[in-house]
């Protein structure tokens, strides 16, 4: 299940729904992120997404995760709009036979996430607003990969 | 007609969002030349590196010819999680 949504989550429900009435998956890893307030530099963090556009580009990441890991399941949640310090942003949990398929896509889809998945982010604080763009750490992470 | 959205920094140096061009452009060159001829500063944030463009939200490199009803997205650096 992908999903976008402008509310707050619970990742506790969601991680226990996403276990629930499995029989042959012997592993579930799972990644909640959180708004940092960095120091309070941070007041308020907003994330903007291209609505359809977005959630095809996540599917497709999501496709090459569960051949590429052998995935049973996946879930990610990502909150888009305004989000507070110590908030949830993205919640991700992958379901497979053994533990380590479950932890690698778990790392995979989050490396994708954070700079392959069409979302800008803008930081506001008390000294005015600015756009987050990936780090120099994000693009080494994602060339783990290739 | 085309419709061009603009995405994150991009719509803050422009001062909108969303922009509907008729007569619609031909080619993707012409939509970017009469862009920056409007703005230039507009213009030179869409030619820089890591600035990627979706034609009816497909990811598209190269030039690209626009239908009547085109939409065109230009996508700054994506920064999710």
């Amino acid at each position: 299940m992908i999903s976008l949504t402008d509310q707050g989550f619970d990742p506790g429900p969601l991680l226990s729904g996403f276990c629930r009435g499995r029989a042959e998956t012997g592993a579930v890893a799972s990644f909640t992120g959180l708004a940092r307030a960095e120091g309070g530099e941070t007041k308020i963090l907003e994330l903007e997404a291209y609505p359809g556009f977005t959630e095809a580009q996540i599917s497709a990441i999501a496709e090459t995760a569960m051949t590429r890991f052998a995935l049973h399941d996946l879930m990610i949640i990502h909150r888009i709009g305004q989000i507070a310090p110590g908030e949830p942003i993205v919640f991700v949990a992958t379901a497979a036979a053994h533990r380590r398929a479950a932890f690698e896509a778990c790392d995979y889809l989050m490396d994708y996430l954070k700079s392959r998945a069409p979302f800008w982010k803008k930081e506001h604080g008390p000294g005015g607003a600015r756009w987050i763009e990936p780090r120099d750490q994000d693009h080494e992470d994602i060339a783990r990969w290739a | 007609m085309t419709r061009v959205l603009l995405f994150g920094r991009l719509s803050d140096i422009a001062g909108w969002r969303e922009k509907s061009l008729d007569p619609p452009p031909a080619r993707l060159s012409d939509l970017r030349a009469l862009l920056t001829a409007d703005d230039a500063a507009l213009g030179e944030a869409l030619a820089a590196p890591g600035v990627q463009v979706a034609l009816d939200q497909v990811l598209v490199r190269d030039d690209a010819v626009l239908s009547a009803r085109s939409e065109v997205a230009f996508l700054p650096p994506m920064s999710g999680g």
